[in-house]
């Protein structure tokens, strides 16, 4: 008897909560034995609508300096929320 | 040329029954634009039928001489003999080789001139062969390593002979993630984006991808064999208005054309201002910024704008300054 971690990745399009998903992904711990993710695209609308639905943020993405010359790379704006499955393995 | 789904199709710009590409074969300014804008253009069933099934056998003997050096094994005594990095494109794959053919064909030669002039360097190509059922998959990514800050750019040219039919898992790739600079494997983490696309169409279409796009081939759920030919050009002459500049002049605009003061609707700004879905809010001024460099490249004027964020800040202290 234990628990098994799911893991969504969401990426908003600015850097509240109750802003748009653009991207996610989504990591199964119990290799489909615990509930999947609503269908969708995006499953959730918003991170709020992640956390209505059960999910626990674990972190955010921190403020980061200005880049220079306004320099665009990886989507900005990350949230990593888990779940934990009991699990009788 | 197929417009992508969820992207708001420019009607007064791009006209149904305009003649694409450019009747010379060459790109018009606005389809330059919008390549820009969502670094990749598009063009359905461009190489006809009795060139796209002549060219599987060759490309079979070119993924034989290919895929072993991939994985660090020499290639057979008889292979087929390649070009080297390097070699300017009209001395690569000579008749009667059918890459060849198809590199000459003058719609291909049309986009290739457009965007990195009349014979770029080859720097190399890759047969994508994947069998019906095959379930290999690969991470989001951008091809090489992290590029330099430099506005030029090389094209890759991708030609699906056999097309791939809807559901069958055609290349994913994000249009307007070419301007990102990243780690190649750093977007691996993003297993959907809002508005990728993933390529279905018919038999003969060609892409052409700015180096920057992020994608990724994708599994084969058919029992067919999918057929991918991608090239990579490099530039040897300053890609500077080298399209059909016909229609320049009329969609070109100055620095003033601003969504919040008086815009156009008719301009290159207009076309640069079309957001993916995955770019939404503040984000997508960023994104406006890093296109508008890329014009004053592609168009040669440096006073170029669109929206005033560049030419904001670039005029801001010089005024303060008493300059004229």
């Amino acid at each position: 008897m234990g628990s098994r971690q799911q893991i969504l990745h969401l990426w908003l399009a600015e850097a509240a909560l109750d802003q748009a998903v653009v991207a996610w992904a989504f990591h199964d711990g119990t290799r489909g034995g615990g509930p999947g993710l609503p269908a969708g695209d995006p499953p959730y609308a918003t991170g709020v609508a992640a956390l209505e639905d059960g999910w626990h943020l674990i972190q955010s993405s921190m403020a980061a300096p200005v880049a220079a010359a306004h320099e665009l790379s990886q989507l900005r704006h990350e949230f990593l929320l888990e779940r934990r499955i009991e699990s009788e393995d | 040329m197929k417009w992508p789904s969820g992207v708001a199709k420019l009607v007064p710009l791009i006209p149904e029954d305009a003649p694409l590409p450019a009747a010379d074969h060459r790109l018009t300014t606005l389809e330059v634009a919008r390549f820009v804008a969502d670094g990749y253009l598009r063009f359905d069933a461009l190489i006809d039928d009795d060139l796209n099934e002549r060219i599987i056998a060759e490309l079979g003997a070119l993924a034989g001489a290919k895929f072993p050096q991939a994985v660090g094994k020499p290639p057979p005594e008889d292979a087929l003999e390649r070009p080297a990095t390097m070699t300017p494109l009209s001395q690569c794959y000579p008749e009667p080789s059918l890459v060849g053919e198809w590199i000459r064909r003058p719609e291909v030669q049309g986009i290739i001139t457009s965007l990195v002039g009349s014979d770029p360097l080859y720097d190399h190509d890759f047969v994508h062969l994947l069998p019906g059922g095959s379930t290999y998959e690969q991470h989001l990514h951008v091809d090489a390593i992290v590029d330099s800050e430099d506005p030029t750019f090389d094209i890759q040219l991708f030609y699906f002979p056999g097309g791939v039919s809807e559901g069958g898992g055609g290349t994913r790739f994000v249009p307007g993630s070419h301007l990102r600079r990243v780690r190649a494997e750093d977007v691996a983490r993003y297993q959907h984006i809002v508005g990728e696309q993933q390529f279905e169409g018919p038999p003969g279409t060609v892409m052409v991808f700015h180096h920057g796009l992020w994608h990724a081939g994708q599994p084969n759920p058919s029992d067919q064999a999918r057929w991918m030919y991608k090239l990579r050009l490099n530039p040897r002459v300053p890609q500077v208005r080298l399209w059909n500049t016909d229609d320049f002049a009329a969609c070109h605009n100055d620095a003033s054309d601003h969504t919040f003061a008086t815009m156009r609707f008719d301009s290159v700004a207009q076309v640069l201002r079309q957001g993916q879905p995955w770019q939404q809010g503040h984000e997508l001024r960023y994104e406006l910024v890093q296109r508008a460099r890329l014009w004053r490249y592609l168009s040669g004027d440096e006073g170029f704008d669109a929206d005033y964020y560049l030419t904001r800040l670039e005029q801001r202290a010089p005024l303060a300054a008493g300059a004229d």
